[in-house]
Parts: C-alpha cells; structure tokens; sequence
C-alpha cells in the first residue's frame, strides 16, 4: 500500500499565474455564494458550499503537469495526464463524503456553540475523508489480490488440462 | 462593497491554502480529497454566522448536505469521462457541472427548499 507522503518539489512545477487563478476562482466562488444567498435565500446559497470551485482548475493543472512531466521523459504524456486528474477526481469523491459529514455536524452544533461546530465539522471532515480513502485503498488492494489469484489459477488449470 | 471585498480575500486564501495542501500531497487520490475540502464553506459560513447568526449558518449547512451529495456525483461522472470517454480534463469538469447543478437542485427540491 502505497503511504502517504509530502512532496514539496510539486509547487515549484506550478507558475506563479496559475496560483494568482485558482486565489482567484475561490475568492470569486465565495463572492457568488454569498450573491446567491442574498439573492434566493440561504437554502439556494447552502447548496453552493459545495460547488466544485476550483476542481475544474487543479484538474487542468494536474493534468497539465503530468503531460509536461512525461513528454520532458521523452513520452507522449496526454493519457497519462488524463489519469492523473481522474485519479484526483477519484480522491474528490471521497473527499465529498466528508464534506457531506461537515455539514452534518456543522448543522447540528452551530446552534449550541460556533467555535465547536467550526472546529467539530472540521475535525470531522478530515477524519470520514481519511476512513473513505483508506477503505477504498484495502477494497482494491483486496480485490486486486483476488484477480490475481483468479487468474494464476486459471493459467494453472489451463496449464494441466489445456 | 467592503464585504464582498472581505469574502473575496478570505475565499482567496483558504481555498488557495487548501489547494496548495493537495499539490505536496501523494498518492493523487489521497491529495484528490482536498479537491473536496471545506474551504468556501469555511470561508462563507464563517461570515454568514458573523453576519446572520447560527440559525442561517444551519439553514445553509442543511442545502450544503444536497450539494455534497451532488459534489461526489460530479467527481465520479468526471472520472469516468476523463478514463472511459477520454475527455481532457477542461471539458470533462465543465460538461459535469450540469450534473452538479441536475443532482443538487434536484435534492433541495426533493427535501422541500425553505428560504
């Protein structure tokens, strides 16, 4: 299982433009999320605390990077850039289950107490992304073993009885 | 003004610090969380709370519930478009947003929207 690790040389790929768009593209969600809610009401607005802001930007730039990664290896990086934003995409996904569970526990202790329900959902958020990610990691590592078995036993079947 | 100034600014740097977290981190699908990461509900609840009191900030966090059920649809409809139709990444979360939008109004009005 592959662990989880900080790689630091991963900001020196990004240009300083592509930081100045994405600071951008959240400050103007957060500006229209706060137009909607003014505008139809919090019901409408709650439903853009979760619009995927900026994914469509680190999608491109994650793909980007692995394209121009590859193609500087003197591969045609196109499919493997692909990849890698749906790799992200996968890990969003994940991601949005403990978004779903920080509105949850936002909405239950807001009421009683801000800090906690900041601090709480937060806390939260963090801990069913990490369970999700983590569960999906054994379900593929164990149904990649069972492949796997599967068709050595079949080469070996074949093998004797082919 | 002033206060879509002060949104715009605080939306600017958590999203922006949430992103930056995703970029050092590895595996991919690990850093791919931080796609999903609270940082415009942080930014916006946070001032709606400051501004409205608690009783709009649960209001708001009771339709964020349908918008993250939305979000983790979206992801896996831009996954699949990006592995099986091989889309690049531009029009694939782009094209996706329609069902972002489909799924989430889709579950406020199901839930019955109150304003």
């Amino acid at each position: 299982m592959t662990p989880i690790r900080f790689s630091p040389s991963s900001l020196r790929e990004g240009r300083w433009y592509e930081y100045v768009i994405r600071f951008a593209l959240g400050g103007a969600a957060t500006v229209f999320t706060g137009f909607i809610s003014s505008l139809y009401g919090a019901s409408v607005g709650g439903l853009f605390l979760a619009v995927p802001a900026i994914f469509c930007a680190s999608a491109t730039l994650i793909e980007k990077h692995e394209t121009r990664r590859k193609r500087k290896a003197g591969l045609v990086g196109e499919r493997r850039g692909q990849k890698a934003a749906a790799l992200d995409a996968a890990g969003a996904a994940l991601g949005a289950l403990g978004l779903l569970a920080f509105a949850v526990i936002f909405s239950m202790l807001v009421k009683s107490s801000k800090p906690a329900a900041f601090i709480g959902a937060s806390l939260v958020w963090l801990i069913v992304s990490l369970a999700a990610w983590y569960v999906r990691r054994k379900v593929r590592s164990v149904w990649r073993a069972r492949t796997v078995e599967k068709a050595s036993g079949s080469a070996v079947s074949r093998s004797r009885y082919g | 003004m002033t206060e879509y100034v002060v949104r715009f600014l605080v939306g600017g740097v958590v999203v922006s610090a949430f992103a930056m977290l995703g970029d050092v981190l590895r595996p991919k699908s690990f850093a791919g969380l931080f796609g999903a990461a609270p940082s415009v509900a942080l930014a916006t609840l946070g001032i709606a709370v400051y501004q409205h009191g608690s009783g709009y900030g649960a209001l708001q966090s009771h339709s964020m519930m349908a918008g993250a059920i939305a979000l983790a649809v979206y992801s896996v409809f831009v996954c699949h478009l990006l592995v099986r139709a091989r889309l690049r990444a531009a029009p694939a979360t782009l094209v996706s947003f329609v069902v972002w939008l489909i799924v989430a109004f889709g579950l406020l009005t199901l839930a019955g929207a109150q304003t």
